[in-house]
């Protein structure tokens, strides 16, 4: 069944979306991420333009993330205080980062910003995971428990303006975290993530954070950070669609249901190494596009605006 | 006085006499309606050829049916390689592009349409693009207006059908043409010529409105209209859409 995306202005199948939906959303239930790094490169390949893909897709991992905070909120897990503060500079990343993507969007540049972050932030994320959880695999094999490692205390911790969040335990700096939501601000509106696969590791591994509140508190940052980013691009960019993100979002909610079961019977290290080997081949495959001489080297754009 | 009225009526109803042969013209519909489920549309144009006098001796009579939609400036982007990756370098601004272009014919377009004519009335696909804003510090400036072409060819924006238009007793004709899915807004013109000899002897312009409708044609006006209503009601009901299917799913594996 074919449907008329009314602001993409594209004709597309409602099942493709549907399904696209599902397979993204099967893969976030099994490996707890958003999926906004796999959704909207699809997006890209079936014809969607970018600017809304990206500002589509924010509006979706708003909804996605919503039920999962409130699940979140309720066991308690969300350090609220973390949350805001990260908010505070998510907010500030997210206007900045608009005002770049429209820049370029204006120089014609767009799709190349969009594509480079892709490649460099799945490059490195993916990467580092894929080492970190083959030698959690290879450790798990030989039967050792991994040591606890004690907090550090580095640089993090000798910074000025120190706060006390109470629900993770930590007496640290508050530059840190609002670094730390200033980097997945921009990302976010550029990029159409929610930004939990860099979030959750900084918020790990950088300020230390008990691993029990990081999912929660990341998504609690992540619903008003690209809730925020919606609103931007759909006053500055009119470019959410508000039926393509509905489409995606009901196949989105059902995937993860499975995916989720799926995930549960899987053991952790392994489901790790397959994320990771994911994420690095959507950065292979953007990666490639860039490198290899396109066969059609022009392209168009509408001049001045719609 | 009665003769120089006589003089003037004859000579006003002159130039109406130089036009031989007139179309009369009937469309299938002469609006599209973009609904959530417009899937592309086909339209009939069918029509005669009115005269007052026999059918004129040598080359016989062929049309040319061009359906135009709204026409607007084109950024034409250049990749090149810098660095070992591919970017848009050059950029081209062609003044004048029709978002839609068809063109069917009664035979070979280079036979029925000579190159004055072609330049006059702006038929082929080359001549519909107008791009004298071209950059001149760019080389080939018309390798991007070819490029217009070939990818809105490729997207079946633009296409050229030739021998598709069916002639009867050069008097009656009709032909078909597809619209495909992915149609912008606006008012699409649809032009008849008639020819002989590369000539064109008469021509014929109507309009056909191309307008999305219903539930397209209110998102997309409150989109662009009231952007801060809009941007909410999407959050609104992406979220609603979002808790309400993971509720439902939710219960129905509880039970």
């Amino acid at each position: 069944m074919q449907i008329y995306l009314p602001i993409a202005e594209v004709s597309v199948n409602a099942f493709l979306l549907l399904g696209l939906g599902g397979m993204v959303g099967v893969l976030s239930g099994m490996f707890g991420v958003g999926g906004g790094f796999l959704m909207t490169p699809l997006l890209f390949f079936i014809g969607i333009p970018p600017a809304v893909a990206v500002a589509t897709e924010a509006n979706q991992i708003v909804a996605s993330s919503f039920s999962g905070v409130l699940a979140h909120l309720r066991r308690k897990t969300v350090d609220l205080r973390m949350g805001t503060v990260l908010l505070v500079g998510g907010l500030t990343g997210a206007g900045l980062g608009v005002v770049v993507f429209n820049y370029l969007k204006s120089l014609g540049q767009v799709d190349l910003l969009v594509t480079l972050c892709y490649v460099i932030f799945l490059g490195v994320v993916g990467s580092l995971m894929f080492i970190e959880s083959l030698r959690a695999l290879r450790k798990s094999r030989k039967g050792i428990a991994a040591p606890s490692k004690r907090r550090q205390r580095g640089w993090v911790h000798s910074m000025p303006f120190k706060m006390r969040f109470r629900t993770s335990g930590l007496y640290i700096s508050v530059i840190p975290p609002i670094l730390v939501g200033l980097c997945v601000g921009v990302l976010s509106a550029i990029m159409g993530v929610g930004g939990g696969f860099i979030m959750v590791p900084a918020m790990i591994y950088l300020l230390g954070m008990p691993t029990k509140v990081v999912v929660g508190t990341s998504l609690f940052q992540i619903i008003f950070v690209t809730g925020f980013t919606t609103m931007l691009h759909a006053t500055t960019n009119y470019t959410v669609d508000i039926v393509l993100a509905v489409l995606l979002l009901i196949g989105g909610v059902v995937g993860a249901q499975i995916g989720t079961v799926i995930g549960a019977r899987m053991p952790a290290e392994q489901l790790r190494v397959l994320l990771a080997a994911l994420v690095l081949v959507v950065c292979g495959k953007l990666a490639l596009d860039l490198l290899i001489e396109p066969s059609e080297l022009y392209s168009l754009g509408t001049a001045g605006g719609h | 006085m009665l003769k120089r009225l006589i003089v003037l009526l004859v000579l006003c109803c002159t130039p109406a006499l130089a036009v031989e042969e007139q179309v009369v013209l009937g469309l299938s519909q002469d609006r599209v309606a973009i609904t959530a489920t417009f899937d592309g549309s086909e339209i009939l144009i069918f029509g005669a050829v009115k005269r007052e006098t026999p059918i004129p001796e040598g080359p016989p009579l062929e049309v040319i049916v061009a359906v135009a939609g709204p026409s607007g400036p084109v950024t034409v982007r250049r990749k090149e390689r810098k660095l070992g990756i591919w970017v848009n370098t050059d950029s081209v601004l062609v003044d004048l592009a029709p978002s839609f272009y068809a063109v069917a014919t009664s035979g070979p377009l280079d036979d029925i349409l000579t190159d004055t004519e072609d330049l006059r009335y702006r038929v082929s696909i080359e001549r519909a693009i107008r791009s004298v804003g071209a950059a001149m510090h760019i080389r080939g400036a018309q390798e991007f207006a070819d490029a217009v072409i070939r990818i809105r060819e490729s997207e079946s924006l633009y296409s050229i059908r030739e021998n598709t238009v069916a002639v009867d007793e050069q008097t009656l004709f009709r032909t078909s043409i597809a619209m495909p899915a992915d149609l912008t807004e606006g008012n699409y013109s649809a032009r008849i010529f008639l020819t002989r000899g590369g000539e064109v002897v008469s021509q014929y312009e109507t309009v056909i409105d191309v307008r999305k409708v219903g539930l397209e044609r209110l998102l997309y006006s409150m989109s662009r209209e009231q952007p801060v209503w809009y941007g909410l009601m999407s959050l609104v009901i992406a979220i609603a859409a979002g808790w309400g299917a993971s509720t439902a799913f939710r219960l129905l594996r509880e039970n």
